[in-house]
């Protein structure tokens, strides 16, 4: 895939809180990247520098081999859907979707052609006479992300746009905006708060945390291999320990040895170790690498979630078999499913 | 239920009283203004008598005159600087925007008749010939803070990523403000206008002080009349309160009939 964007070394201050410092990242074309971090991790601050709204203190934006830090936004080849959408009030669906395209003063006959093409994509054939201030979040969600791509942008921008959605629109459009990506071919930057959401539709992850780039990866690169404690604790639930490599392929936790697949860390390095309450299993006592007393299980659906009780701390497991509470268990844990990232004073 | 009867009819004639305290001197005024005499409180018959008087003063049509270019270009001016203003501050930091906002505050809350004294002052000590561009200047700066005031709460209701999405799809600054937030806070911008035009066209103290040169608007006309008062003022209310009301009505009747409108389309 070609490199379509390139930020390099990106630091931006607001009077005087370092927001990003010095991020590097490469975007590609046709790529669905999310920019995942908890609120203040300065995501949307990197998107809006994209699109042209904030300029960064230090460092350049590449766009298409061009640095692009001093063209104004209405000359970049990116469209943005907004947080709260944006809509213009006072003009229905089919003007507030041919905004851009009458800007640029298409003929009338063109624009309607992509008008009713858009909105098509997004499945809302019929609308064009609505005012936008009458539909439902999820249809002026359709809007805004029509308005965006008519334009035919080389980017995406998506700034948390299923924030205000309930849970089951939020999955249907999960789905449609993978889906929409895939059909139209362009890059799409999606900021969000929500691991989930970021699992379902990426190809791939970038996680931030205090304005700095913590992981880049696939999802399952992310899930599986955790770069940090703070990518393993922010992406789904974990059991964080600490603990030291006793030498290749063996570590020590909880005053246990354990063998598992991590080589190449100096003896005794200090390291943090997960695991994911899904890899481990309720075993009988005389069958577990560790014992302890159930504590709590609550049904959760799909799974039960069991809290048990070690003498070092509580574990969180996820298994379809419920446990007594008070009963006395073993966990069992293949060496695959414990992680290990070197430790980082964060 | 004898008590709560009683108690209606209080409340009937309280209301009515009210009615006819605010509303019986301008009936009264009205209809002297087709008496047959010179007398405002004895009627001797319908006449039009002080209509056709009216317009055939001289100076009463040039007050007339004075006071409309006056009003008209003021508002036009005050509506446009008031409102490019309003879109200023509530696009600046919080420190800026609440002390333009005190400052612009502060010519409201000022008694109208040291603003008078102080343009008049001013005119005076830069020897400007008072006249009616005094009176236009003076009427402008009065006005504008009046506009800027009522934009304003239009703008904060604004989502305020309305301006940015517009250049996102390639809108320039200026057709940003022109395709979507001028026609967003229309009708704070048609509110501020009304009121700066009326506020021009009442006024008195202030064009009191700084007119000059035999420029009266009509409050200056009246003010200097009322020694020697007659019907032809009688005329020139009724016709003011006329079109105030048909002004009013199509004010208050056109959203009516836009939303039945809108209403009935869907």
């Amino acid at each position: 895939m070609r490199q379509l964007i390139e930020f390099k070394n990106i630091v931006k201050e607001f009077n005087g809180t370092l927001v990003l410092k010095g991020i590097n990242l490469v975007i590609h074309e046709n790529e669905f990247v999310t920019l995942l971090g908890p609120s203040g991790c300065g995501k949307t601050t990197l998107l809006r520098i994209l699109g042209g709204f904030l300029s960064q203190t230090e460092g350049e934006v590449i766009f298409d081999g061009i640095e692009i830090s001093n063209v104004p936004p209405y000359k970049r080849e990116i469209n943005t859907v907004f947080q709260r959408y944006a809509l213009f009030p006072h003009m229905n669906v089919f003007d507030n979707i041919a905004f851009g395209l009458n800007i640029k003063k298409q003929d009338k006959n063109t624009i309607k052609q992509k008008v009713t093409r858009m909105l098509k994509l997004v499945g809302l054939e019929g609308y064009e006479d609505r005012p936008v201030t009458l539909m439902s979040g999820g249809q002026q969600q359709r809007v805004a992300i029509a308005r965006a791509l008519v334009n035919e942008p080389m980017v995406l921008l998506l700034d948390e746009p299923l924030g205000a959605l309930d849970l089951k629109l939020r999955k249907e459009m999960q789905h449609e905006l993978k889906k929409i990506q895939q059909e139209v071919g362009i890059t799409f930057i999606y900021v969000t708060h929500d691991q989930e959401e970021a699992l379902t539709m990426s190809d791939t992850i970038v996680v931030m945390n205090n304005g700095e780039i913590q992981q880049i990866g696939t999802p399952t690169d992310i899930y599986n291999e955790p770069e940090n404690r703070f990518v393993a604790d922010f992406i789904g639930e974990s059991n964080l320990m600490e603990g030291n490599m006793v030498a290749d392929y063996r570590v020590r936790f909880d005053d246990h040895e354990f063998e598992c697949i991590d080589s190449g860390f100096s003896d005794m390095a200090p390291v943090d170790i997960v695991l994911r309450p899904e890899d481990i299993d309720i075993v009988p006592v005389e069958m577990g690498k560790l014992r302890g007393i159930v504590q709590s299980s609550l049904f959760k659906g799909v799974h039960f979630e069991i809290v048990v009780e070690t003498p070092y701390r509580e574990f969180i497991i996820h298994t379809t078999d419920n446990a007594a509470i008070g009963q006395e268990v073993g966990l069992h844990f293949f060496p695959e499913d414990i992680h290990i990232m070197y430790r980082i004073g964060y | 239920m004898v008590g709560s009867k009683r108690r209606t009819w209080i409340r009937v004639l309280l209301i009515a009283g009210v009615l006819l305290f605010f509303y019986a001197p301008i009936a009264s005024l009205m209809v002297f203004s087709f008496n047959d005499s010179r007398s405002l409180t004895s009627w001797a018959g319908f006449s039009t008598q002080w209509y056709t008087a009216l317009f055939n003063n001289r100076e009463m049509m040039s007050a007339i005159y004075v006071t409309l270019v006056v009003a008209l270009l003021s508002t036009f001016v005050s509506t446009v600087v008031g409102t490019l203003t309003a879109i200023g501050i509530s696009k600046s930091r919080k420190i800026i925007r609440e002390l333009i906002i005190n400052v612009n505050n502060f010519p409201i809350l000022n008694p109208e008749i040291v603003t008078a004294i102080g343009l008049m002052l001013l005119f005076s000590s830069l020897s400007i010939e008072k006249g009616m561009l005094t009176m236009l200047v003076a009427h402008i700066i009065f006005s504008t803070p009046y506009v800027i005031l009522t934009v304003l709460p239009k703008l904060r209701g604004l989502d305020p990523d309305i301006t940015e999405a517009a250049m996102d799809l390639g809108a320039t600054p200026a057709q940003a403000l022109w395709k979507v937030i001028i026609p967003l806070i229309m009708p704070g911008v048609i509110s501020g206008a009304l009121l700066a035009f009326t506020m021009s066209f009442d006024d008195f103290v202030i064009s009191y002080f700084v007119s000059g040169n035999g420029v009266k608007n009509i409050s200056i006309l009246v003010y200097t009349m009322s020694k020697r008062i007659n019907p032809t003022i009688n005329a020139l209310s009724t016709i003011l309160v006329v079109i105030i009301t048909v002004v009013l009505l199509i004010v208050n009747l056109l959203p009516m009939l836009k939303k039945k409108e809108l209403r009935g389309a869907e």
